[in-house]
């Protein structure tokens, strides 16, 4: 592993990219009465890690692979995912691959693959909520990444209106801060379970040891999670994980109507 | 971020004609002085907002950015108040942390003051209220360039001797609800005096929003930075903008 | 067991659907009953018990430009174990073409103890087809766990991605019956609809049933968490009204016995 340090920076609460104003649907699952306690909390925290954290690390990883042209595509067969299901081949899905043009602009390039990646996601975000959401977020983190790393180019973003998906801003971010695409999954991963376990400390009052030792218990789950995102980033962009949650989108649209709520999300 | 400039003293806190805005336009690639209102819970933030948009509706291009923990309660005061019109308002919401969102961690705030600029056209001022918080809460020089700090005489009369940074180190200490004074035993001569002790030459107005409703002497305070500003801060690149 | 079955159906010259292939094998049979409109309603026939894990079972579906089909299932299938450490894998593939409808609103699956199965849906909507697509999974018989099931359905309009959802159940998927994912719920489903022809409609919530506008419309989900499968259907038949959609005909809306 290199850049420890970084990989601590970058996974760190305190990175300066709006996670403190987010519950990622804590808020409404507190509010309709789901979740009450440290229990509860912990299979809400494993329901997110195995949904929305295993999508988001590894698009996270596949747009730090798409920023990292050093990071080599894998052959089609590469064994990707521990799933029993190997996700489908997408119909005629090799027709909407774009393909670049041999010898064309590296820039080019990356900018087909995100804007793909980009596509590909809101695909797996059907709740018009969570889609705002993860491009507010974006944009924040996108903010401190060019403060942070002026040099780095994020430029090959695609420009939607309400601002870049989360993750893929964070594997841009992670490959401007010289992470491989393993650890942006174990970012993605890892702000998955604390940004939640934040925000229930914050809203339930609950036992600030008791959640930590909570959190300890779930590393372990977290690393396995990251590491299956990471396998997954090697595949075609229609085949990567798109593990959807009912509640989260019943949450989020939810969340979304409230005339009062303390978190963004 | 913060622009630098000396505070000159020798330029009066007065403005020879409050209304009229005697300035000429600013160019449009100039960013807007933003100034960061905070202060305790109650203490009459909102209050202050609001006058100030009395004040300057007619006279500035004005924008306000709520960070109440209540996200929309502040904003919502404001639209009733009928001093702003609501496209000039964003709320965003902190979490529970307001003092995160303003001090340690400011991109949802410079998102929603990008966001106004976006939607409005270049503005002349931002005006950021921050949630209740307590006396150690402070704005981030990456956010605003002045910063308020308002506690009220209800609140005792010892808060001003009791610091903090707010209280110590902000451009300027405004201390509210003066009429209510006599109803709450609080002296006004001890907090001018505990003020003065505590901030050296920064300035400190004492006012009441019943007796002044456009918060007059404060909207002068702001004219002035914002003449600095303008003289100072030629920004060319709205903050935010790649 | 592995079944393969086909269904094409092609429009006429004066507009009526004909089922110009339509070919099934136990336990995958297909049968067609007329439908009103000129459009045409197969049911997909159980013949045999399942399925059981290590079943392999393929149904494609091509619906060519003007043509109008509704698919539905006379009972919901029931995912059993089967042999050990084989998973029984269920893969619908379907083709609309432009100006051609289809309706797949089969019954429910329940996935019974023990089951491991999997359920993949690639639809490939052309720009200018409808489409209507339910899916609803039971979790476990009365009274029972689940077993491991896999959804995955992949939707293209226009030959850009439209919806991918994968949603796993079961003793290896973590969660999965906890406050993120189903709140305790025994039932879930959902409904998409592909329809350039229908106002777009905002984002809601009703209880445990959200309307879900899709990023690269014209589409809506609606997706939903019931205690049971006769609540889960209501929730999904009222929010849409599916009772007057076009291809519906008398004859067809019978309703099959419940699980759940």
């Amino acid at each position: 592993m290199t850049a420890p340090t970084m990989l601590l920076l970058l996974a760190d609460g305190r990175f300066p990219a709006g996670a403190h104003a987010h519950s990622s649907g804590l808020e409404a699952a507190v509010a309709a009465g789901r979740v009450t306690d440290l229990a509860t909390l912990g299979d809400y925290l494993r329901g997110r890690l195995a949904t929305a954290g295993l999508v988001a690390a590894a698009f996270a990883a596949a747009a730090c692979r798409a920023a990292e042209p050093s990071h080599p595509r894998p052959s089609p067969s590469g064994e990707a995912d521990q799933s029993r299901l190997r996700p489908p081949p997408n119909g005629d899905g090799d027709r909407a691959r774009l393909t670049p043009s041999p010898g064309g602009d590296a820039g080019q390039v990356r900018r087909a693959a995100l804007a793909r990646l980009d596509a590909e996601l809101d695909a797996r975000t059907a709740s018009l909520a969570q889609r705002s959401v993860s491009r507010r977020q974006g944009k924040a983190l996108l903010r401190a990444g060019r403060e942070i790393w002026p040099a780095a180019s994020f430029d090959e973003l695609p420009a939607a209106p309400g601002g870049p998906h989360q993750p893929l801003v964070l594997g841009l971010v992670g490959a401007a801060a010289g992470l491989d695409p393993a650890q942006v999954a174990t970012v993605a991963a890892h702000a998955t379970v604390t940004g939640s376990a934040s925000a229930a400390v914050r809203l339930l009052g609950l036992d600030p040891y008791q959640v930590q030792a909570l959190l300890v218990r779930l590393a372990a789950a977290c690393d396995a999670t990251a590491a299956q995102a990471a396998r997954a980033a090697e595949e075609p962009p229609e085949r990567l994980p798109a593990a959807n949650a009912p509640l989260a989108d019943i949450h989020a649209e939810a969340h979304a109507t409230w005339e009062v709520r303390l978190f963004a999300s | 971020m913060r622009p630098e400039i000396e505070h000159d003293e020798s330029v009066p806190h007065t403005h020879p004609e409050p209304g009229v805005d005697p300035h000429a336009p600013l160019p449009a690639a100039a960013r807007a002085l933003r100034v960061g209102i905070g202060g305790p819970v109650g203490s009459g933030k909102t209050a202050l907002v609001a006058a100030l948009c009395r004040s300057f509706a007619d006279e500035l291009r004005l924008g306000v950015v709520t960070n109440d923990i209540y996200t929309t309660e502040d904003a919502d005061f404001l639209k009733r108040a009928g001093v702003l019109d609501p496209a000039r308002i964003r709320a965003v919401e902190t979490g529970c942390c307001p003092h995160t969102a303003i001090r340690d961690d400011i991109g949802a705030n410079l998102d929603a003051v990008d966001e106004l600029a976006e939607a409005l056209g270049p503005l002349d001022l931002v005006l950021v209220e921050s949630g209740g918080d307590n006396l150690t809460a402070t704005f981030s020089r990456g956010l605003v360039d002045r910063q308020i700090f308002v506690v009220d005489v209800a609140g005792g009369d010892k808060v001003p001797r009791k610091g903090g940074p707010g209280v110590t180190a902000a451009d300027l200490l405004v201390i509210n609800k003066t009429d209510l004074a006599p109803l709450v035993g609080a002296d006004l001569a001890v907090m001018d005096r505990d003020a003065r002790a505590r901030r050296g030459t920064l300035p400190t107005i004492f006012q009441s929003i019943t007796e002044d409703p456009r918060a007059s002497r404060v909207a002068d305070w702001i004219r002035h930075e914002l003449a600095h500003h303008r003289v100072a801060s030629p920004v060319p690149v709205p903050a935010g903008q790649p | 067991m592995r079944a393969t079955a086909r269904l094409v159906a092609r429009a006429d010259r004066h507009g009526r659907t004909t089922l110009t292939e339509l070919r099934g094998e136990s336990p995958l049979l297909l049968r067609q009953v007329p439908a009103a409109g000129g459009g045409r309603t197969v049911y997909v026939v159980g013949g045999a018990a399942g399925p059981l894990a290590g079943d392999d079972l393929r149904l494609d579906i091509e619906v060519g430009p003007g043509a109008v089909v509704r698919v539905q299932t006379v009972a919901a299938s029931v995912a059993l174990p089967g042999r050990p450490r084989t998973v029984s894998r269920m893969l619908v593939r379907a083709r609309v073409a432009a100006d051609a409808v289809l309706h797949w609103l089969p019954e429910q699956l329940v996935a019974a103890a023990g089951c491991a199965h999997v359920t993949e849906s690639q639809v490939d909507v052309a720009e200018g087809g409808v489409l209507h697509w339910r899916d609803e999974l039971i979790c476990g018989r009365h009274g029972e766990q689940p077993g491991h099931a896999e959804i995955h359905t992949w939707v293209d309009l226009a030959a850009r991605p439209l919806l991918r959802q994968s949603l796993t159940v079961g003793p290896d998927a973590p969660g999965w019956s906890g406050p993120a994912v189903l709140g305790g719920a025994r039932a879930t489903g959902s409904l998409l609809i592909v329809d350039p022809a229908r106002p777009a409609e905002p984002a809601a919530v009703r209880g445990t049933l959200t309307r879900l506008p899709l990023a690269s419309g014209p589409a809506t989900l609606w997706t939903g968490t019931a205690p049971d499968a006769h609540t889960l259907r209501g929730l999904l038949d009222g929010a849409n009204g599916l009772s007057s959609i076009a291809v519906t005909a008398g004859a067809e809306e019978h309703r099959v016995v419940r699980v759940g």
